[in-house]
């Protein structure tokens, strides 16, 4: 009985001190960079750029910082998983632990309202005239980029485009279309389809939700026009109108002539069905180039890119961005950060790894590929408008508002008439 | 009273490690979750104070009650939840029944039965997306393909993403992952009965079925409920198997665990404080019976 009670008080004692300890191990490392001196010395770069053609361009990126700041160390901060969700969450929680990295990545435009209402980042106008990139910059884009007050809260290190169809020639030809055509309009885009259809053969591609999303937004390009489009964010184009009727119709007509397995697929698996032959046209942003060239895919002859039917002469651009965020444990090592990402020989070494366009216009378009090339002269030509599905027009909430009711609409619980009363509803809260 | 600290005392010096622990981060943060679904914090804004946010009491509740959408969300949990029990308990205990008879290489066969238990839900759902696709005919692949090669056509379906029955399809996997652990717990329950007790049976001329039904079906239902209880509770709690086999994003298969993680991404705090209380609530009408009635058996 003795012995008994004295072992059991004896494991009770290993029980709480293996608790302590363990208490004591959590609270060990939520201290660290605080007691560093000297704010430049070093930067961590918060990004969810940790594989493939991103990481090849945060590498890039990272050379050239350590050639202009050679005194401050660049910690990588990356988090990888879920195209960016991970690090979103992430995030989400260090700024609401008020543990900020001294600078993340964030899509520009209306994404980072969240984080700017809650007074998590400092406005960065300043700096756009310190490093002159308010001259450099096309004018639309700081337009795109300013809040109301004219403040800035991010710097642009790269800018994709979301309303571009890929083709595959050989597909067309094959059901008697010709690749070659150039589509004034959905309507002429649309009666080819039915072609494809009626052939039995997939017509167009698209993936999960937000690849639904991102077809919506160019449906609503091409039929509204670039200003009616960019008035659905700020309000002036009433989203219950007959303009955007008539543009669901045609989305509605659109969905009707993609895959049935869409909902199971994320992009690159959608953008593969057209490389592979399964299906003739895939509406994806830019980003998708890599996907072909991966696969030794020459545009022109095995692929084809063209500005969404309808959208010509618009720029429907998104862009990831650096930010400053509020209490910064290096603010120095954020600034020289931010400043090569503006600079011309970061935004050039970056994007020619990345495969996206610099945001610089003074960049020379020689050293990019073929498909950039064209890229960056429809940027400086173009009309901007901002991208709904990536985060540049409109906050997250909105956006996720807007993919909850397109995902109901796609899946047949709600007909044309609900679906867009709950798309107004959800941009009006 | 020094007397009594002495008895007490060590005790409770013991406990108090896990009762602080238990009490802050479980107790305590199920307040601060219910506490914020009181509040209208739907926005960053409010989140981190630059904006007040003010009781709104049960407004958030009768909100989310009220939608459509998260009706639809309970709606498939419901389905969700009844397939998944059904087909486990069924499957479970056909097989505990197949081998508590001594079968030649019954080892193996419970391990077979028993090995998806130890496949996480996440990775048996990147095959099972696959498996469930919604394409049929031409394009088919994964069991719509099967159907095809073995000629049964007509049993094609799209799977996950019909609208209204979609999580039922979700819900086979679930089955195929966890009927083995049923399985295990049935047979345990069925070793337990003594042989003396079939022996009296058959002696007093009892049928196979009657010794079944009075005789062994009544010493399972202990075991019957614990499984239900540990299926039902992981059902109401399913999010990782749906998040790898769809996205958050899809209305088809939406759950209230899926809303809550969505609300979270959107800033909106308070909704998603509210859709984990409910759920909160839903599990506990599940499990405090349970509780009660065990916590009862063993005082008697």
């Amino acid at each position: 009985m003795r012995v008994n009670r004295r072992m059991t008080a004896t494991v009770a004692t290993a029980a709480v001190l293996g608790l302590t300890l363990a208490a004591c191990g959590g609270g060990g490392d939520g201290g660290e960079g605080s007691g560093e001196s000297g704010s430049a010395d070093q930067v961590e770069v918060f990004t969810w750029w940790a594989a493939g053609s991103e990481k090849a361009g945060l590498d890039a990126l990272v050379g050239v910082f350590n050639e202009q700041h050679p005194d401050t160390e660049f910690v990588n901060g990356a988090v990888a998983g879920g195209a960016g969700s991970a690090a979103k969450d992430l995030l989400q929680t260090r700024l609401q632990a008020q543990d900020p990295p001294d600078t993340f990545q964030a899509h520009a435009g209306a994404e980072l309202q969240d984080y700017i209402d809650a007074a998590q980042i400092e406005d960065v106008s300043d700096l756009y005239d310190e490093f002159g990139l308010t001259d450099v910059f096309p004018a639309d884009l700081v337009d795109r980029l300013s809040t109301e007050d004219g403040a800035i809260y991010s710097i642009p290190s790269n800018i994709h485009r979301a309303n571009v169809v890929w083709a595959n020639p050989t597909v067309l030809e094959d059901n008697g279309i010709d690749p070659e055509a150039e589509y004034a309009d959905l309507d002429a885009w649309m009666a080819d389809l039915e072609t494809l259809d009626k052939a039995g053969v997939t017509a167009l591609s698209v993936g999960t939700t937000w690849t639904q999303v991102h077809l919506l937004e160019t449906v609503l390009l091409a039929d509204l026009g670039a200003e009616a489009y960019s008035g659905l964010w700020d309000g002036t184009t009433d989203w219950e109108g007959p303009e955007v009727t008539a543009a669901l119709e045609d989305f509605e007509t659109l969905i009707g002539y993609t895959n049935e397995d869409r909902d199971g697929l994320d992009w690159p698996e959608a953008t593969q069905m057209v490389i592979d032959g399964n299906a003739a046209f895939n509406v994806m942003g830019d980003w998708a180039v890599a996907a072909f060239e991966e696969q030794d895919k020459v545009l022109g002859t095995d692929f084809t890119a063209a500005p969404v039917p309808g959208t010509d002469g618009t720029f429907d651009f998104l862009a990831d961005s650096f930010t400053l965020p509020v209490g910064a444990p290096h603010p120095d090592g954020a600034k020289a950060w931010l400043e090569t990402v503006g600079s011309l020989e970061g935004q050039v070494a970056f994007n020619k790894a990345k495969g996206s366009i610099p945001a610089r216009t003074d960049a020379d378009a020689a050293e990019f590929s073929e498909y950039q090339q064209t890229a960056i002269e429809s940027f400086a030509n173009d009309t901007i408008v901002s991208s709904l599905a990536h985060g540049a027009a409109a906050p997250v909430a909105t956006l996720n508002a807007i993919s909850d009711a397109t995902s109901k609409f796609t899946t047949g619980a709600s007909d044309l008439a609900g679906y867009q009363s709950e798309l107004a509803a959800a941009t009006q809260s | 009273m020094l007397n009594k600290l002495r008895r007490v005392g060590p005790p409770l010096l013991m406990l108090a490690p896990s009762l602080i622990l238990v009490g802050v981060f479980v107790y305590g943060l199920i307040a601060a979750n219910f506490t914020t679904s009181l509040t209208d914090n739907h926005t960053a804004a409010q989140a981190t104070g630059q904006k007040p946010a003010v009781f709104v009491w049960f407004t958030n509740y009768l909100d989310l009650l009220a939608s459509e959408d998260f009706q639809h969300s309970l709606m498939n949990l419901v389905l969700y939840t009844v397939v998944f029990l059904a087909g486990t308990m069924v499957m479970g205990f056909l097989w505990a029944w197949m081998l508590e008879k001594p079968v030649k290489g019954e080892g193996i066969f419970r391990s077979v039965y028993l090995f998806p238990m130890a496949v996480s839900f996440v990775a048996s759902g990147v095959v099972w997306r696959w498996l469930l696709n919604s394409n049929q005919d031409e394009q088919a692949s994964g069991l719509n393909r099967l159907f095809q090669i073995v000629g049964l056509d007509a049993l094609q379906n799209n799977w996950w993403n019909n609208v209204t029955f979609g999580i039922v399809a979700i819900a086979i996997p679930a089955i195929w992952q966890l009927s083995g652990y049923v399985m295990a717990l049935f047979l345990a329950g069925f070793r337990g009965i003594p042989e003396e007790l079939r022996e009296a049976a058959r002696i007093d001329g009892a049928s196979e079925w009657k010794m079944y039904r009075y005789v062994l079906f009544p010493q399972l239902s202990p075991v019957a409920l614990s499984a239900l209880i540990i299926i039902g509770h992981m059902s109401l709690k399913a999010f990782d198997l749906i998040m790898s086999i769809s996205k958050p994003a899809n209305y088809q298969t939406k759950v209230p665990a899926v809303d809550m993680y969505v609300f979270k991404s959107s800033f909106d705090y308070a909704n998603a404080a509210a859709v984990g209380s409910i759920l909160l609530i839903i599990v506990a009408i599940v499990i405090v019976p349970y509780l009660v009635r065990t916590n009862r058996e063993e005082k008697r």
